[in-house]
């Protein structure tokens, strides 16, 4: 039976929880807010950036989202600030901040 | 019809292995189990099965594997013995908790140290609490025949565990002895093929196996692993029925030899068993009322069913192949102990320790505990409650 995940939450009782806690659905995990890990932020300065598009692809969270050939503002909800966009960019378009926001 | 042949344990496992002919055996060699390995490789390298086996550098990897294996939908298994079973610690509760119902043939060897490599329960025992179903056998015969049902049970929609087949290393392992094998079609038919619902590699119907959960989770997560480790109670008695229609041979959660109307039973697993009933036979012609229980099922553990047996006996030896070093008993004398005490029976109970390292159990060992016991009831001598068989002192 496929998990409708909707139906699932903190308060749901031990016998409408799935057999090991599998999930059976995929892309769950946009459903959970791992930005909050974060200590340091990425900032996009559009005026600097060529549209390279070296960044989203390195991204281990898939936090730079691309729509029609550009790259968009950051999804920080799911960023955990590793820097490693910022090490990638080569015209200084990103840079880290310290913090959460 | 069955097939008259003689073979050691670890040849009896590995023939069961072959007629089920699972999808994946990752393994890793230890002594006493090497040989399963080795002789399913020799299965698969004559053609005589298509399991794809995966030679791993640690047990650690092997459990691993096995899961993985299992989660993508494959049915898989791996052998080991002691401190193999020691260094897949942390994967046999991965295996538990996200219900994967894969099997382990285990051939029961000490852990270290001192340094040994023969029979105890040590490894066994040291698993007892990672919510593994676990099955022990007598001889040769019943590791085969446990090992044909193992499938049946773990992957029955209402347990979904893994599950462990043990024989004792060495003492039923290596020696050879006379066995029934069953046909391969009765077998094929009897175990089918595995068939889960849901699998990782199940194009267009993704899934996630062991997420992490947050503290809100855990607890109902490891209540349903309970239930499902409960359940798999009754599903052992139903697979052993089904199996009886096929090979003849009748199993339950344990055996009780000559229980019915004795005034002292043992308790015990494994091959000591054997030992134990011959005793027993001998004391019965001289007119003693003495029985054994010999437990087959040890997680679940049995524990009200043992109660009831033990209930109208005037003192009971329990007897533990293995140290649990809490220094009140070995882990059978404890849960049996509680057992009883839970139904309020207050039954004589004394704890033995017995055959560390392979240390020989013998008949005369046997009669000087039934006859300890009627000392202690019939003449009111006092007898050490938690004492070590045969040791030099």
């Amino acid at each position: 039976m496929r998990t409708d995940i909707s139906k699932i939450n903190e308060s749901t009782p031990y016998t409408e929880l799935t057999e090991g806690l599998q999930i059976y659905a995929g892309g769950t995990t946009k459903y959970f807010n791992t930005g909050e890990w974060r200590n340091n932020t990425p900032v996009f300065h559009e005026d600097k950036c060529k549209q390279c598009l070296l960044c989203a692809p390195v991204c281990p969270d898939s936090c730079i989202p691309v729509k029609d050939g550009k790259r968009g503002e950051f999804d920080l909800e799911h960023c955990k600030g590793c820097g490693i966009c910022v090490k990638n960019c080569p015209f200084g378009a990103l840079e880290m901040k310290e913090g959460v926001n | 019809m069955a097939i008259r042949e003689r073979m050691s344990g670890n040849e009896a496992v590995s023939y069961a292995i072959k007629q089920i002919n699972p999808d994946v055996m990752p393994a890793f060699p230890i002594t006493p189990s090497t040989e399963i390995p080795q002789m399913v490789s020799n299965y698969i390298a004559n053609g005589e099965m298509d399991t794809e086996f995966i030679p791993v550098e640690s047990e650690h990897s092997s459990m691993s594997a096995a899961i993985g294996a299992e989660a993508a939908g494959a049915r898989s298994l791996t052998a080991t013995s002691s401190a193999g079973l020691a260094f897949m610690w942390e994967e046999l509760l991965l295996a538990a908790s996200n219900r994967m119902p894969l099997a382990l043939a285990l051939v029961n060897r000490t852990l270290s140290g001192p340094l040994n490599i023969n029979c105890d329960h040590t490894d066994g025992m040291g698993a007892r609490d990672t919510g593994w179903i676990q099955i022990y056998a007598e001889n040769n015969q019943e590791a085969y025949d446990n090992f044909i049902q193992a499938y049946r049970i773990a992957e029955h929609k209402d347990v979904r565990l893994p599950i462990m087949i043990c024989q004792d290393g060495f003492i039923t392992s290596h020696a050879v002895e006379n066995i029934e094998l069953l046909e391969d079609t009765p077998v094929k038919e009897f175990v089918g093929e595995y068939q889960p619902e849901e699998y990782l590699l199940n194009p267009g119907k993704p899934m996630a196996v062991g997420p992490y959960a947050v503290s809100n989770f855990v607890m109902e997560a490891r209540k349903n692993q309970l239930i499902a480790l409960e359940n798999a109670k009754q599903v052992i008695l139903d697979v052993a029925k089904d199996f009886a229609k096929i090979s003849g041979r009748e199993y339950g959660l344990f055996e009780e030899y000559r229980t019915e109307d004795a005034d002292y039973i043992m308790v015990l697993i494994g091959s000591a068993a054997g030992t134990a009933k011959e005793a027993v036979d001998m004391m019965r012609a001289e007119g003693h009322k003495v029985g054994v229980l010999k437990l087959r099922v040890f997680r679940p553990f049995p524990a009200e069913e043992i109660a009831e047996v033990l209930k109208n006996a005037k003192a009971v030896a329990i007897m533990d192949r293995a140290e649990s070093y809490n220094g009140n008993g070995g882990v059978l004398g404890n849960e049996i102990d509680a057992g009883l005490f839970k139904k309020k029976y207050m039954v004589d109970t004394v704890n033995y320790i017995y055959g560390l390292g392979g240390r020989d159990f013998t008949v005369a060992h046997t009669m000087q505990i039934f006859h300890q016991l009627q000392d202690m009831v019939e003449n009111g001598t006092e007898v050490e409650q938690y004492q070590y068989v045969g040791i030099r002192n």
